[in-house]
């Protein structure tokens, strides 16, 4: 039986979430005029004030906000409380470029704890549950987030945060815990390193998985799935929006529900900003309709994906996005040729290698290169050398018919490419351009 | 009959093959016979070795892929012409050599021992038996 952390919400008809997506935006447009000069004023530049907004008809009206606005507007450009009401920031990585710090009023923590709560109630879990949360703590939001939804549902929760492997397994394995949260790339570690150590499935107690933080495929979802011997679920979010749990998904797998009360969303063409029809692929843009600290308005996320209204088994009524491409920002142009690593990893996936897998690029006489190091698995080891540079070749010819693009792949030795514990540093660009 | 070979996956790198061989050092495991097969990125090291489960264990406990594969040491006369006479067996039987390599055990009595990979472990060892040669089994490698 399907179990909802908020029923009234996650199934509600569609008159009655437009009605609340409605009275919310009407109040965050007065929030952001009111609050934020900077975005006043781009307002005021389209030549709009927040009585042309009426309605989630008028979104298309107002202006975009993007990462290079928030680098801009860094640190306090964007707040809309006084700094009194704020009881905590989170931050990314940085790894892109400048840092987002985000800030939250109590009532911005509460919301964004019950979107994870939900997502960990979709995933199965109940009071009667124990779950892990092996994502970082501190200013990455993927530990706070997930550890104040587990709190929310009554699980236990164990809050191990990202590292120590063994110490994790033992926890897993002395507390009996039944759910894991981290990034997949993680989650796959993990179940490696249980698998040396003579765990199978069935020994693993665990029986669902939250992860997200980074792109994977469906290929990697089957292998996490089997190697512990769960239902691997993906969660997304962004730390602009508040962190996980954005959208996540349900048993159906096809898909994450948005929490559409909270991130109202649209898809645009990336290159002309216009809206685009339902069902279209373009770039994925919020606007979060109740935060009051920092309250993103028309957000691009530049995560290219598709959102869709059909049906689900669930009984959630909520939007559902598919599984982005991955981030704009995770994309390479390489040759010209648009590259994510999620498309490397299918094809990994596929040829009976792992993906613990490196992309290099670099450029040499005005020409991209690429350059993927995978690691050699004791299933694709053998004695032959001719056996091992045929199957190389193969992975060579993969890779070609799905990127259009030549690479050469390096077979390193196992364990060689650095392990993730937080994100995966999946691509190495030492172009310089 | 076969005899037991550790293929090792390296890659070609400075310091590899050393941090392999530390590693069986350690371990105290004894080497009959070694030989290197190279490509631009990565090697396979084969080896004959005092002692197969041992060997396997402590490389996997390290985090090397490896695996053992069946090939056949042959003894053979230090003389010239020592391994003509074995490569004559199997051209006569139709087998063809993966590929050879020497084994420094028994040098001290005036033989010689050299690996063989074929495809048909069996018939080759048949071949040569029939031809006089002698085989070295697992456990006359291991004392030696």
């Amino acid at each position: 039986m399907e179990r909802y952390y908020q029923e009234d919400i996650e199934c509600a008809s569609r008159e009655t979430m437009t009605a609340i997506q409605n009275e919310k935006l009407l109040k965050q447009v007065k929030n952001i005029w009111d609050n934020v000069p900077y975005y006043r004023q781009k307002m005021e530049e389209k030549g709009i004030t927040p009585d042309d907004i009426k309605s989630v008809d008028d979104l298309h009206k107002l202006p975009f906000l993007s990462k290079s606005d928030l680098r801009e507007a860094y640190p306090y450009g964007l707040l809309a409380r006084p700094l009194k009401e704020c009881v905590r920031i989170q931050s990314t990585s940085g790894t892109t470029g400048k840092r987002v710090v985000a800030f939250y009023t109590q009532k911005d923590i509460d919301m964004w704890e019950d979107c994870c709560a939900r997502a960990i109630t979709a995933a199965g879990g109940t009071d009667e549950d124990v779950c892990q949360i092996s994502y970082g703590y501190g200013l990455f939001t993927g530990g706070p987030g997930l550890n104040g939804g587990s709190h929310k549902v009554g699980c236990l929760t164990i809050p191990t945060s990202s590292g120590n492997t063994d110490r994790q397994i033992m926890f897993i394995n002395d507390l009996q815990a039944t759910i894991l949260c981290c990034t997949p790339s993680y989650a796959a570690y993990l179940g490696e390193r249980m698998k040396e150590m003579g765990m199978g499935p069935d020994d693993i107690p665990l029986k669902a998985g939250i992860f997200g933080a980074e792109a994977w495929s469906e290929e990697m979802r089957q292998d996490i799935q089997n190697t512990l011997g769960i239902k691997a679920y993906d969660i997304y979010g962004l730390t602009e929006l508040s962190g996980p749990g954005v959208s996540f998904e349900c048993s159906e797998q096809t898909g994450m529900h948005i929490n559409e009360d909270h991130f109202l969303a649209e898809i645009i063409d990336p290159d002309t900003g216009e809206v685009l029809p339902e069902g279209s692929e373009g770039e994925l843009v919020f606007t979060a309709l109740d935060k009051e600290a920092f309250p993103m308005v028309r957000y691009r996320t530049r995560d290219i994906c598709v959102l869709s209204r059909e049906k689900c088994s669930c009984g959630r009524t909520l939007i559902k996005m598919k599984k982005p491409k991955g981030r704009s920002d995770d994309m390479l142009i390489i040759r010209g040729v648009n590259v994510f690593p999620s498309q490397l990893e299918t094809v990994l996936l596929n040829n009976g290698y792992a993906a613990n897998y490196q992309i290099i690029v670099d450029r040499v006489n005005n020409t991209d290169t690429l350059d993927v190091h995978v690691e050699m698995t004791p299933e694709m080891f053998t004695d032959n050398l001719g056996e091992i540079s045929k199957r190389q070749r193969a992975l060579v010819d993969g890779l070609k018919s799905m990127l259009g693009i030549k690479a050469n792949v390096t077979l390193v030795a196992p364990k060689s490419i650095t392990r993730s514990e937080g994100k995966a540093v999946r691509v190495i660009d030492n172009r310089k351009i | 009959m076969a005899i037991k070979q550790i293929s090792v996956f390296l890659e070609n790198k400075p310091g590899m093959l050393e941090g392999m061989t530390e590693v069986l050092a350690n371990a105290g495991i004894d080497l009959r016979a070694l030989s290197l097969a190279e490509t631009k990125d990565f090697g396979i090291v084969r080896m004959i070795v005092d002692d197969v489960y041992e060997t396997a264990t402590v490389l996997r406990d390290n985090g090397y892929i490896a695996s053992v594969t069946p090939v056949i040491a042959v003894m053979i006369l230090d003389k010239v012409g020592g391994l003509s006479t074995v490569l004559k067996a199997f051209t006569k039987a139709g087998i063809n050599v993966e590929y050879m390599y020497a084994s420094l055990a028994g040098q001290q009595s005036g033989n010689a021992y050299m690996i063989f990979r074929v495809e048909e472990t069996d018939k080759a060892e048949n071949a040569l038996r029939a031809a006089g040669f002698r085989l070295a089994d697992q456990e006359k490698i291991s004392e030696m």
